[in-house]
């Protein structure tokens, strides 16, 4: 479904490429996980499959397809229609995305209605819907609240609800857990993993949470700096992983009744 | 084990209350009792809103209780003043989450670790650079750093100035607020080896805040978990993976993503929201997402009941004697 060949990212006039020599292949319904810290270079990853690097970055090297079509050579038109309906993201914090002074119902119908050619009403019921799914309760409550009105964990349902409206073929998340608590997270990754039982979504999985990136993820890459320093099955990268760096990172995440400081 | 350990502080039936609009009130702390040893760490989980970090910043005298007091070597916080309060504001420092924001963009860092120093004039502006240097090699920098900016480090390099400068005063007492929260998880190790190093050497009690259960029953003794400004159970850090009784306390780690879980077997966790803190309803705070609540649970607020060495739970269903 999805092929990236040996891209590199960079931005602006930095010599220095964000993203060097990255590749992957992905079939449909599959969940990929990329860790890393902060600087590997997970996000602009998934934000060149979207077309959407921020700041200048451009895809200096390499080529990235999906389903079959470079995406390199389509026009403005054609991404419009790919994005927000084959492909979709969701972000760390869903409330940044939405506008502060509009309704949620507002929003949400603009967005089917820019894809969808349906009434208002329609649109209306359709967003309402897609919430309920979500497990948020009472779908019309929401539709008419302003974002500050939810908690982060809600926040974050409108914003997977909004990006599985269209029933993509591709979710790309950018660490939508980071910013929540725990139990949260839990329900949120739950979530996640039911998009793929239902509608065969394939998944990219951005996060720095070891734990939650195996939990989902059929595969994992783990990056360093730009590069992909492992990759693999789950099984593959916890219990034999191949890089000194991969070995560190597992031994630094705390385990509940694991090694102890004191 | 609390006849050995010298005791610092100590927290005794603490309320905090904000107004909000509207006429309502938000019960941040709701009648909290901890105690803090020395050469010891207390550990405080919880999810956002719960009531945790108001309680640190009552311990550094940023805030003030509504009822209950806060006892540090016997004397009540609340009452000292002026003069007296700022040579009080020496024993107990804190350290912040998010490093970038917790220094001025504009001092130097020999400025930022000497400010303390220079404020309770116990070295003089000629000694700055020395000092800067000798508490930049007890957090393992180097002492050039003493001339950079803190927008020249990076987010783990900015946390240990954050540490060397809580540590020029010789605190008996450090708070650290969500202190590894925002780093890497590389960074977060090296950073708790550092903080567990110190208490050893210097006898330092640890108040440490964090959302990470599994971080904090790595390096607390104690771990205290509080709910909606409750505090539902403490135990000894050992203890926590294996050994908590309170519902909420089994929720909150079985929603933890271990690397050593199970994949096979889905993730626990609740499936709806805390409720709103305001309006706090009678009976146990917990009762409304509780898999085991009880007819009692609705009537009475359980309390804080002891059930073991150094552990503490409020729940009706530990108080009959049936965890399991």
């Amino acid at each position: 479904m999805l092929s990236i060949r040996e891209i590199s990212v960079a931005y602006g006039n930095n010599p220095v490429p964000a993203v060097e020599n990255f590749s992957l292949e992905m079939k449909r319904g599959e969940i990929v996980s990329i860790v890393g810290e902060s600087g590997s270079g997970k996000t602009s990853v998934i934000r060149a499959v979207l077309g959407c690097l921020p700041g200048g970055g451009q895809v200096s090297r390499g080529n990235i397809s999906f389903e079959g079509r470079l995406m390199s050579e389509l026009g403005k038109e054609e991404w419009q229609r790919l994005r927000g309906t084959e492909i979709s993201m969701i972000f760390q914090d869903s409330g940044a995305m939405l506008n502060p002074v509009r309704r949620i119902g507002s929003q949400y119908v603009e967005y089917i209605r820019t894809h969808e050619k349906i009434s208002r009403r329609a649109a209306w019921e359709k967003g309402a819907r897609m919430l309920e799914q979500m497990r948020l309760p009472d779908g019309e409550h929401i539709m008419r609240s302003y974002p500050f009105q939810l908690s982060g964990g809600m926040r974050q349902r409108v914003g997977i609800a909004m990006a599985m409206t269209f029933q993509p073929k591709l979710l790309l998340a950018d660490e939508p857990t980071s910013a929540l608590d725990v139990t949260t997270q839990a329900q949120i990754v739950r979530q996640m993993l039911k998009l793929r039982e239902e509608y065969h979504t394939g998944i990219i999985m951005v996060t720095h949470n070891l734990g939650v990136a195996a939990y989902m993820a059929d595969r994992i890459l783990v990056m360093k700096e730009g590069h992909i320093v492992d990759a693999g099955t789950r099984e593959q990268i916890l219990n034999h992983p191949s890089s000194a760096y991969t070995r560190n990172l597992l031994d630094s995440v705390p385990a509940m009744g694991g090694y102890r400081f004191v | 084990m609390s006849d050995t350990q010298e005791l610092i502080l100590e927290a005794k039936h603490v309320t905090k209350r904000y107004p909000v609009s509207g006429g309502r009130t938000l019960t941040a702390c709701r009648d909290v009792s901890l105690h803090f040893y020395r050469g010891r760490t207390l550990g405080i989980v919880g999810e956002s809103g719960c009531g945790k970090s108001t309680f640190l910043r009552m311990v550094a005298s940023l805030e003030k209780p509504d009822e209950g007091e806060i006892l540090y070597r016997g004397q009540d916080l609340a009452k000292l003043k002026g003069e007296k309060l700022r040579q009080h504001r020496q024993k107990i420092q804190m350290v912040f989450q998010d490093p970038a924001a917790a220094f001025s963009p504009k001092m130097k860092v020999m400025d930022i670790i000497c400010e303390p120093l220079l404020n309770f004039k116990r070295i003089k502006r000629s000694e700055k650079e020395a000092a800067a240097r000798k508490f930049l090699e007890m957090v393992e920098l180097p002492g050039e750093f003493a001339l950079r900016y803190p927008h020249h480090m990076s987010g783990g390099q900015r946390q240990r100035i954050g540490i060397a400068r809580a540590l020029t005063l010789e605190p008996e007492l450090i708070l650290c607020d969500e202190a590894t929260s925002s780093l890497d998880v590389s960074v977060q190790k090296t950073i708790t080896e550092l903080l567990v190093k110190l208490q050893r050497e210097k006898q330092i009690a640890y108040g440490f805040v964090c959302h990470d259960v599994a971080l904090v029953q790595s390096l607390a003794h104690q771990v205290a978990v509080m709910y909606l400004g409750n505090v539902m159970e403490i135990l000894p850090g050992d203890q926590a993976a294996s050994g908590c009784v309170h519902p909420y306390t089994k929720a909150l780690i079985g929603s933890v993503f271990d690397l050593h879980m199970d994949f096979q077997k889905p993730i626990e966790s609740m499936d709806d929201e805390a409720p709103s803190p305001f309006d706090m309803l009678s009976g146990c705070p917990f009762q409304s997402r509780c898999p085991r609540c009880m007819e009692i649970c609705r009537r009475e607020r359980p309390a804080l009941k002891e059930i073991g060495e150094g552990h503490l739970a409020a729940c009706h269903l530990a108080a009959q004697g049936e965890t399991e």
